[in-house]
């Protein structure tokens, strides 16, 4: 199956409780997959295409709110819009997933793939001082999968939780075992386990306030601060990465997503014209695996950030070897996905002029 | 076993889905599979091409710059992927329409006039699964046992009536290759 139909399936499977969403290539196939297999008839979830993406974000924020596992979909341009509901929802420390199939932009941009959305989904998104969980899967299988890991993080933390794809991972169809089938948790179940969430005033407790509005800035500080230990406490245990051919290797592609799988067949050619090459896949983008990265990258002559887009992972690349090795970017840009090839040229050409040691 | 195969032609000729009944034709018989489609503009009348990967091992990139088969079914289509065919592996090129006929000497060439067969036959539809019959004699990447697999996992059942027809389609495609 697609990598879109993959997450509407997952998340059914998940025990998500509702999705809200407005269609937009290259993700249509998640609504129309859910609108599909009617799991209001079965689990009881809703499903509802609600009228722009601003919208879809609020009935996300809401539902939070109550304590529900919810979610939305959408790419890009449709991302954007929703940025202001996933800075409330930071602000109000809210569990939720969002799922941003990438196009091409600025603006409306192209509908093809395209990573150029990095920047955005590792630095927050919206206003204020905040991080949402990013993880970016390379498989259908890591679309099923990361649907319930996002809902675990977002919840674990009490934040939002983005599984950052795009049009390659989302159109293409592959191989899927779909994860277990878990029950929607009952209303008991989601008081015990979300005693701020706002279900209705009971005599025996104090009111749930949900809000990211705090005007004291005293205390607006200390709710600042307390978020800040939360990110320090996810970097301490939720990176997550994967790596190939490491170990003998002289040099590194560093790549996410689609440019991981396309990444993993140029370095398989590299090694095939006697160039020792290694691959580096952060999964969590943030938080970023730069300790892991650091101590892999430690003596290779120079390390290659694979992106769809213009070199907005490289920055973080280069922050995390702050110098010790050379850090140079290869991309495609405006929906055109680069071939294996190209990849190995742009090593070739690294090297060839001196940027990598040879 | 990896074969990597580009599938090109007009939009509305059945590339998708040919692309598709052969991956689930793959998956049928355990393999691993891939398929990636152009999903852009080109599913709305201009060309449209998918790239499948049947392998026995995992894949890597589902996008490729070199192809083991490359199946064209326009003009446009074969002078895209023409050079892009690896040394030794094979062209399959719809004869319907095409002024300019590949030129390569290091690679097995083959024609197919399944367009005029398919009006031979009266069912222009079945068109694609005579490509894919071509295809499968001259590089059995799938069995046909799988593909009438897959064909009942893919076509709603109100449809399965026509398998036969699809599998007649695959024999006559078999049938009609011609050596260049």
């Amino acid at each position: 199956m697609k990598g879109n139909e993959a997450i509407a399936h997952a998340a059914i499977r998940c025990g998500c409780d509702a999705y809200f969403g407005y269609p937009i290539t290259p993700q249509s196939e998640v609504i129309e997959t859910l609108a599909e297999l009617k799991p209001w008839e079965t689990t009881g979830m809703v499903v509802l295409q609600a009228e722009s993406e601003v919208a879809s974000i609020n009935m996300v924020y809401g539902a939070a709110g109550a304590g529900k596992k919810v979610f939305t979909s959408s790419s890009s341009p449709g991302v954007a819009l929703m940025q202001e509901g996933i800075s409330y929802m930071a602000g109000a420390e809210l569990p939720g997933v969002f799922i941003n199939v990438q196009r091409g932009g600025p603006g409306l941009g192209t509908i093809q793939p395209s990573q150029s959305d990095y920047f955005q989904s590792t630095r927050g998104g919206g206003n204020g001082d905040y991080y949402v969980i990013v993880l970016a899967p390379s498989s259908v299988q890591e679309m099923a999968d990361f649907m319930d890991l996002a809902f675990t993080l977002a919840f674990k933390y009490r934040m939002p939780a983005m599984i950052l794809s795009d049009g390659v991972i989302g159109q293409m169809m592959e191989k899927v075992v779909l994860p277990p089938v878990k029950p929607r948790r009952t209303e008991e179940e989601i008081k015990k386990e979300c005693p701020w969430a706002t279900f209705g005033r009971t005599p025996d407790r104090k009111p749930n306030i949900i809000t990211s509005l705090e005007l004291q800035p005293e205390v607006m500080e200390i709710r600042n601060q307390k978020l800040l230990k939360k990110y320090e406490l996810v970097k301490e245990n939720e990176v997550r990465y994967e790596t190939s051919q490491c170990e003998d290797a002289d040099y590194l592609f560093v790549a996410f997503g689609s440019a991981a799988r396309i990444s993993e067949k140029a370095m398989e050619l590299a090694r095939e014209d006697g160039l020792k090459v290694g691959l580096f896949r952060p999964i969590t983008l943030w938080p970023f695996p730069d300790k892991q990265l650091e101590a892999l990258a430690k003596g290779k002559k120079g390390v290659l950030s694979v992106e769809i887009n213009a070199g907005q992972m490289v920055e973080d690349v280069r922050l995390a070897t702050h110098g010790t090795v050379p850090v140079e970017h290869f991309g495609r840009l405006g929906g055109i996905v680069p071939d294996p090839e190209e990849i190995v040229n742009s090593l070739k050409e690294n090297i060839k002029s001196g940027r990598f040691n040879g | 076993m990896k074969k990597e195969i580009i599938i090109s032609g007009f939009g509305g000729q059945g590339v998708l889905s040919m692309g598709k009944i052969l991956a689930y034709s793959g998956l049928m018989e355990d393999k691993e599979v891939t398929w990636m489609p152009a999903y852009g503009p080109e599913q709305r009348g201009g060309t449209a091409n998918v790239t499948v990967i049947v392998s026995d091992e995992r894949i890597s990139s589902p996008v490729l710059s070199k192809y083991d088969i490359a199946i064209v079914l326009n003009q446009p289509s074969l002078d895209k992927f023409e050079s892009r065919v690896k040394p030794g592996g094979i062209l399959i090129y719809e004869g319907n329409g095409i002024i300019n006929p590949p030129t390569r000497t290091d690679i097995d060439i083959y024609r197919i006039d399944a367009m005029d067969k398919a009006a031979e036959l009266k069912n222009t539809k079945v068109f694609n699964m005579i490509v894919l019959g071509g295809m499968l004699k001259v590089s059995p990447v799938v069995s046909e046992n799988g593909v009438e697999k897959a064909l009942f996992k893919t076509l709603p059942e109100r449809h399965h009536k026509l398998i036969p027809l699809n599998m007649e389609a695959i024999k006559i495609g078999g049938d009609i290759m011609q050596k260049q």
